[in-house]
């Protein structure tokens, strides 16, 4: 089996370049946006077969609205609003369990970065702010001190989102084993930082 | 343990995790290279590769923080990289570099040089496979004999299948493990994800697959799990609630362990105290 498929589906390989038919488009709403997501994920999400082969296996579908699949389905219906709206781009940790399982070598978490990516810029509700907090905290770390502070990060992930009792002793047992240090370890060069997220629209 | 005579330099990116909270991983790390006769020089003023965060929500970051680290990286020759998701970081950009000239004459007026095209970027695993155990092997004898552990690789080190390893890791804990009198138990989590981020973000998600990991290992008959990710490692320290939590080592800390044969200091950072298990195996003093 390996031996066939490293010929025409090997993974990561995108079908169009093995000759393989074109997906049938079954809509065309957000034509355009459909267009940049193909380009800017180098990934056919059209040749999803809608197997579920990715839902089956993702490790947190059970805290996801949708799961990978349905949200593939509505970009193949050119649903795009509902794909930038939901719980599922937020929760997924891109792990790559769903592309290793698609038969379709669907790299499905580029998609689901480039979703919550443009679910920011377009200022579109997020479903789950928390986890959107704590990767603001996490960058926000990383541009004043070119690395993460993780003190720092919970402290004021803890801040954002109110949740101060909540988890209280997982930070005090790190506290007492020291895994959390009180001083951020920082690079020598902050400039480099300044550059890298002055240049973009979604700053931390 | 008679050392090599002489240290080969190996450049080495730490990360953030094994720089702070699981320094255990980096000190283990140090103290086994050596013993294998490497010494691990940091790249200097290494940044964060960006996580999972950037890649999240910030995709200029996400391609530009792992680009200065290469930028300072060594044109070619070898960087040794612990953490397996800074791993899959530094490699995914080296090789959306390779493949895009566009991103490649950005990366040149950005950061000054070329981007280092033929420099191999090696995870831990791959490292350690590559390498003649033979005299740490005979000197470590069965160091570690009756330990039964459920060797832990997480989801970063197997994915995306788009990029395969340079170097093959396949079962390297087990088999390495076993050379060292401990017993590999199978079990079906050994390339699940732990959930990174959401272990620290959203505790409530974790915390179930966390300890269904963890029951699952029990059940196989494992006393401890060895992870070969820092990041499994903090999650499943600090998100098990099920009863008894069995030890958790970083892989570091065993073959740091069955090299020494001494105390170490570093099992005190633990959450889940593993120097009871130890000791009643008589593996510790």
């Amino acid at each position: 089996m390996q031996k066939n498929s490293k010929k025409k589906y090997a993974p990561g390989r995108d079908r169009s370049e093995v000759g393989q038919p074109e997906a049938l488009r079954l809509g065309r709403e957000g034509g355009s946006f459909l267009e940049e997501l193909r380009e800017a994920t180098r990934t056919e999400f059209r040749h999803c077969l809608q197997c579920r082969s990715c839902s089956g296996g993702c490790p947190f579908v059970e805290a996801m609205d949708l799961g990978p699949s349905k949200v593939l389905r509505l970009l193949q219906l050119g649903l795009r609003d509902q794909a930038l709206q939901n719980s599922t781009i937020w929760i997924c940790v891109g792990c790559h369990t769903c592309d290793g399982n698609c038969p379709m070598a669907i790299n499905i978490p580029a998609v689901m970065d480039f979703l919550r990516q443009k679910a920011l810029q377009r200022g579109v509700p997020v479903p789950e702010p928390d986890i959107l907090n704590f990767h603001r905290e996490v960058l926000s770390s990383v541009a004043k001190y070119g690395r993460t502070h993780k003190l720092e990060i919970m402290l004021r992930y803890k801040v954002r989102t109110g949740t101060w009792f909540e988890d209280l002793d997982a930070g005090i047992r790190m506290l007492a084993k020291r895994k959390l240090d009180l001083l951020p370890s920082k690079i020598q060069d902050p400039e480099a930082m300044r550059r890298i997220f002055a240049s973009t629209e979604v700053g931390p | 343990m008679t050392r090599e005579p002489s240290y080969q330099e190996l450049a080495f990116f730490p990360g953030c995790t094994l720089a702070t909270s699981a320094k255990e991983n980096y000190q283990s790390l140090v103290t086994f290279c050596e013993q294998v006769g490497y010494r691990l020089s940091e790249l200097p003023d290494w940044n964060c590769c960006g996580s999972s965060s950037a890649h999240s929500i910030h995709g200029e970051a996400a391609l530009q923080l792992p680009a200065r680290n290469l930028a300072l990286a060594p044109k070619r020759g070898t960087l040794l990289v612990a953490c397996p998701s800074c791993y899959l970081r530094l490699r995914q950009t080296q090789t959306l570099l390779l493949r895009d000239p566009e991103l490649s004459s950005r990366f040149q007026s950005t950061w000054g040089v070329s981007p280092p095209h033929e420099l191999e970027i090696l995870p831990f695993l791959s490292f350690l496979s590559s390498l003649d155990l033979h005299s740490f092997f005979s000197e470590a004898g069965k160091a570690l004999h009756g330990l039964r552990c459920a060797p832990y690789y997480g989801c970063m080190l197997a994915r995306p299948a788009a990029m395969p390893v340079s170097r093959p890791m396949g079962q390297v804990m087990e088999k390495v493990l076993s050379r060292l009198g401990a017993d590999s138990c199978r079990w079906g989590h050994a390339t699940k994800c732990c959930g990174t981020f959401l272990a620290a973000a959203k505790p409530d998600i974790v915390t179930p697959r966390i300890n269904a990991m963890m029951d699952e290992a029990v059940r196989a008959g494992a006393e401890c799990i060895v992870t070969a990710c820092s990041m499994c490692h903090f999650s499943l320290e600090l998100r098990a609630t099920r009863t008894p939590r069995i030890p958790v080592f970083h892989f570091s800390e065993l073959l740091s362990l069955a090299a020494a044969r001494e105390p170490q200091n570093w099992f005190k950072r633990h959450l889940v105290d593993p120097v009871p298990l130890l000791r009643s195996k008589g593996l510790l003093s």
